[in-house]
């Protein structure tokens, strides 16, 4: 074995390791309001609203134009790259206003799946082309972390030891560029919810990636304290006929987050996946009330679980702007006290932040 | 990816899992007497006494006769196989008389090390071979945990990808065997401390090694939580010129465990590796002080490091 060759100085170490810690500070978790123009197509159209860049501005300016009460559940805010260049009603860029809250600015920085050829329908991810002079520049631009979404579906024979292998490389690619450039890398190896397979399964599936990751990070030299992990909470597949309470879905969590995810990384934050709002804040208050040891923050990174009843209440409307801002500011609160194992539960029933936001096959 | 196979039941999971569990309890930790044969000779030889069975068996009882009171700091002790089966001048077996105190009687199942061919003198270890029949007798004779060493060195293109690859397979496979016949695996990858390399050169041969022993015990479906690990601390080579402290050996020692080491193995009980005895004492104090956080119990697996003052008097009979 060669001597090593650091890849990184103590300074960039320091620097990405406050900046992952200050994200998922105690109460504090993620928005992720990073969806795509095609993602964000299917988001509006479920409204009745028309996709144009000018619609897409006006809707993240009801998240963005939130007050002072998320400062001390929101860590930071993943967003899109048009996202990252706009400005609100008063000409202030979004980024600005993230950043005066003393909120962390991320960046998506993957460009979609492609298939793997030879397997069922997996995929792998692409965006490795040119993404170190990407991320240099949006250093520059404010961005302190990125976000990279693999996907991994489990079915009779997947995933498979090449999605595995090909996604887990991919991922850590990805993690080692971020640094080199002063970015925390968010790695995100998504299992979807779709199929009808239990929750051991699950758990079993999610304990085999993980453990790929981490030796791929290793495998690559990420530095992990400057790194935070998005996972899918272990949850039975959609189609799965046995249902699983909050406790059951935190000790399958758990137990496979300590099997694989090493104590120097500082926080997990899991995806939503398709949970209803309700049901991603209870799981999250469950799993971190489970009574197994967590070394790691654990809370979340939501997108939908996140701005369902916003979207909702929005439908497009300007007038609507502050009752949406107002119901996402609700699901923020709610999340980090969840995230301290503090969520007592809001007794309200259906609405929206019961529907399940499932989408088959969610790619993105 | 076919649908698992659990290897393990729930009850043995969880036979597996108070095993370790006990082994580590309340700060205890092991006593590694496992010495071979040919590892008495060079230990007796020092103190020039002869090494023959009888001696072997003597050397053995003194330790083992000590009062109940050990049990508050030794959770545990390796035998080697000889003395399984070796009685005190009482006629009691060792093995009795150690779980009658508390103790958790474990074995040291490996065969030596072997060749890897077209390597820098690396090697791997033996000892595969009807391991599972040996497991179960073990198990039957009132053994709870296995030990197995591999071994690992620093040194000019050491340890290659081959040397961890193969001892991380090694080691991975002698888990999961002995998890089927309800022994507690103690994994073993030691990085050894000969060379002149500094102390961030250990570290980083420390963290892969260690990465690819937990991506191998993770390959072999190792039921984590019914493990234990027996690592080297994070030191300077023996030949390294620069001196370091307790607190640097500590703060290379833990952030290397940090990086590698699931939350779900219940213990860690470094190796001694040829420290003294209080080298060997003040690193794991300074270990145990270390800041960051530690969702592992960190204890001792120490042999010569228990034992060089308690080999010494002999020498004055």
């Amino acid at each position: 074995m060669p001597h090593s060759y650091p890849a990184l100085s103590a300074e960039q170490k320091k620097e990405l390791s406050d900046i992952a810690l200050r994200i998922v500070a105690p109460g504090k978790g993620i928005l992720a309001a990073d969806e795509s123009v095609g993602s964000m197509a299917k988001r509006l159209s479920q409204i009745g609203v028309e996709n144009t860049e000018e619609n897409r501005r006006l809707y993240r300016q009801v998240l963005f134009s939130a007050d002072d009460r998320v400062k001390k559940c929101i860590g930071g805010v993943i967003f899109f790259h048009e996202t990252l260049y706009q400005k609100d009603d008063n000409g202030v860029p979004f980024i600005r206003t993230i950043q005066d809250k003393g909120i962390v600015v991320g960046i998506k920085v993957d460009k979609g799946v492609v298939p793997l050829a030879g397997t069922d329908g997996e995929t792998t991810t692409q965006g490795l082309d040119g993404l170190s002079e990407r991320c240099a520049q949006y250093k520059k631009d404010g961005a302190d972390f990125a976000k990279w979404r693999c996907v991994l579906k489990i079915s009779e024979r997947t995933p498979s030891a090449l999605a595995i292998l090909e996604n887990a490389n991919v991922l850590a690619r990805y993690a080692s560029i971020c640094q080199q450039n002063g970015i925390v890398p968010i790695v995100e190896p998504e299992i979807l919810p779709d199929g009808d397979h239990d929750l051991k399964r699950c758990q079993y599936v999610t304990e085999k990636v993980l453990a790929a990751v981490y030796k791929a990070l290793s495998d690559h030299h990420v530095y992990l304290e400057g790194t935070l992990l998005k996972p899918n909470m272990v949850t039975p597949g959609h189609a799965c006929p046995i249902k699983y309470t909050p406790e059951e879905i935190a000790m399958a969590t758990v137990t496979a987050l300590r099997r694989t995810v090493p104590p120097a990384v500082p926080g997990v934050t899991f995806l939503s996946g398709g949970q209803s709002e309700e049901e991603a804040s209870f799981n999250l208050n469950a799993i971190n009330r489970c009574p197994l040891p967590r070394p790691w923050a654990l809370t979340f990174s939501y997108g939908r679980a996140l701005q369902a009843s916003a979207l909702n209440a929005w439908r497009g409307q300007r007038d609507n702007a502050g009752a949406a801002t107002e119901e996402f500011i609700k699901r923020a609160e709610v999340n980090g006290l969840a995230a301290q194992g503090k969520y007592e539960g809001s007794g309200e029933d259906g609405g929206a932040a019961a529907q399940s936001l499932y989408i088959a096959n969610h790619a993105y | 990816m076919a649908h698992r196979f659990p290897a393990l039941t729930q009850e043995q999971k969880k036979e597996l899992s108070e095993i370790a569990q006990s082994i580590v309890a309340n700060g205890k930790g092991i006593l590694a007497a496992d010495e071979s044969v040919g590892t008495m000779g060079n230990r007796l030889q020092r103190i020039k006494v002869e090494n023959t069975e009888e001696n072997r068996r003597q050397f053995r009882e003194i330790l083992f006769s000590v009062d109940s009171s050990i049990n508050q700091s030794i959770g545990g002790v390796i035998l080697f196989h000889e003395t399984l089966y070796q009685k005190d001048s009482q006629g009691k077996l060792f093995r009795n008389i150690l779980k009658e105190k508390g103790i958790v009687v474990g074995i040291k199942l490996d065969q030596g090390g072997a060749p890897l061919a077209g390597t820098n003198k690396e090697t791997t270890i033996q000892g595969l071979d009807g391991l599972s029949e040996r497991c179960a007798q073990y198990k039957k004779d009132g053994v709870d945990f296995g030990k197995w060493r591999a071994v690992l060195r620093i040194a000019d293109q050491c340890p290659s990808s081959l040397a961890i690859q193969e001892n991380a397979n090694a080691l991975a496979r002698y888990a999961s065997i002995c998890q089927q016949n309800g022994l507690v695996p103690i994994v073993e990858p030691e990085v050894i401390p000969d060379g002149d390399h500094d102390l961030e050169h250990c570290q980083y041969v420390t963290e892969k090694v260690l990465a690819a022993v937990y991506k191998a015990l993770n390959d072999h479906h190792v039921y984590l939580e019914g493990t234990l690990l027996k690592p080297n601390m994070v030191t300077a080579g023996h030949a390294c010129t620069k001196k370091y402290t307790p607190e640097q050996v500590a703060m290379a020692t833990v952030t290397a465990l940090h990086r590698t080491v699931p939350a779900a193995v219940p213990g860690i009980c470094f190796l001694s590796g040829g420290m003294s005895e209080e080298d060997a004492t003040l690193n794991l104090n300074a270990i145990n002080l270390c800041p960051l956080p530690k969702p592992w119990k960190l204890s001792f697996s120490y042999g010569r490091a228990l034992l060089q003052t308690r080999r010494q008097p002999r020498r004055l009979l």
